[in-house]
């Protein structure tokens, strides 16, 4: 199959959430701009940063002047969960030249690395497909958080409608489909336990590295587990 | 269209922040063997992530939020991604709307 045919199927196969993204950042965009960022000031976050929940926690603990030390020390323990995405998802990258494999990194998020990771279970995952995937996903968050700036007030709150539920929902669907048996449902209870738990009593986003955390070290103990059992 | 430098300072050290945890992870395990054990380790951390994201919405926010991650969860083996979210947006906003 030809690159521009792969680039179309990533981007079909991406289309209900780069839906699913444009209420979101036009919300972000618009927060932002309550929060006193012009609108060149919340496009190039959205531009540099492309990180969501980072960038909506940034709102949240944003002070005049802004803080550089807070803030980003702020993004790195909300994107820490990356690190092991990028460890999951590295290995995948066999297909893609060292640049292309450095630049794709730079612009994975939850979602498109998600449907990587579903796309590299049932065919090799190729950079045009990446990157059929990505790019759209990338710039229309860049446009939406823009255009939420510029409209700023005039939108409402995403919970009337139900938008806000449109990327748990999202997410929900993913971890379906990567159910692999009852190793997965124990992985799957370690993660929800820890970061229900974390997200009660500490303040920030701690809570998504202790449930990844978790549910690795889980997966770590039944794998030795596992292995020693069948040799008794 | 302004620019504050405290701003763009802020911006510059997230995006930067931001940077390194999405390379860290690809570019350390390179130097790791992976056994069946890393593998099988490897293998769990979409779900575990996913589930670390979700949890607060499905377990601790509200009966309303629950449910409809449950009946998103039922109708995710059967169903396309873009009908299982549409059906679990109408169910959030249903139930909310009942007053749960």
């Amino acid at each position: 199959m030809n690159s521009e045919n792969q680039f179309l199927l990533g981007t079909r196969a991406m289309l209900p959430i780069i839906v699913a993204a444009i209420p979101i950042g036009l919300v972000f965009g618009a927060v932002a701009a309550a929060n006193g960022l012009s609108p060149l000031e919340v496009t190039l976050m959205s531009a540099l940063v492309f990180a969501g929940g980072a960038q909506f926690v940034a709102m949240d603990i944003w002070t005049h002047p802004a803080s550089w030390t807070g803030l980003g020390l702020a993004a790195l323990l909300v994107n820490v969960r990356h690190v092991l995405m990028g460890a999951s998802l590295g290995p995948r990258l066999a297909a893609f030249s060292p640049w292309q494999k450095y630049l794709g990194l730079l612009i994975m998020a939850d979602e498109n690395w998600a449907m990587s990771e579903a796309r590299a279970r049932t065919a090799p995952l190729t950079p045009s497909y990446y990157a059929g995937m990505s790019i759209p996903f990338y710039l229309n968050w860049v446009l939406a958080s823009f255009i939420g700036a510029v409209l700023g007030a005039f939108l409402g709150d995403p919970a009337v409608i139900g938008l806000d539920f449109a990327f748990p929902a999202v997410f929900i669907v993913l971890v379906a489909g990567f159910w692999k048996g009852p190793s997965t449902g124990l992985v799957l209870m370690a993660s929800a336990a820890a970061a229900i738990l974390v997200h009660r009593y500490v303040e920030g986003a701690w809570y998504i590295a202790a449930g990844a955390a978790a549910g690795l070290a889980v997966a770590l103990l039944a794998g030795r587990f596992g292995k020693t059992v069948p040799a008794e | 269209m302004t620019l504050d430098p405290n701003t763009f300072l802020a911006i510059v050290a997230m995006a930067v922040a931001t940077a390194l945890t999405r390379l860290a992870g690809a570019f350390f395990i390179r130097y790791i063997s992976i056994g069946e054990g890393t593998r099988e380790a490897l293998d769990a951390i979409p779900p575990a992530v996913l589930m670390s994201v979700i949890a607060p919405t499905a377990f601790a926010t509200g009966w309303a939020e629950t449910i409809a991650c449950g009946v998103t969860a039922l109708v995710a083996t059967r169903l396309p991604l873009l009908a299982c979210v549409a059906i679990g947006v109408v169910t959030v906003v249903a139930l909310r709307s009942a007053g749960l």
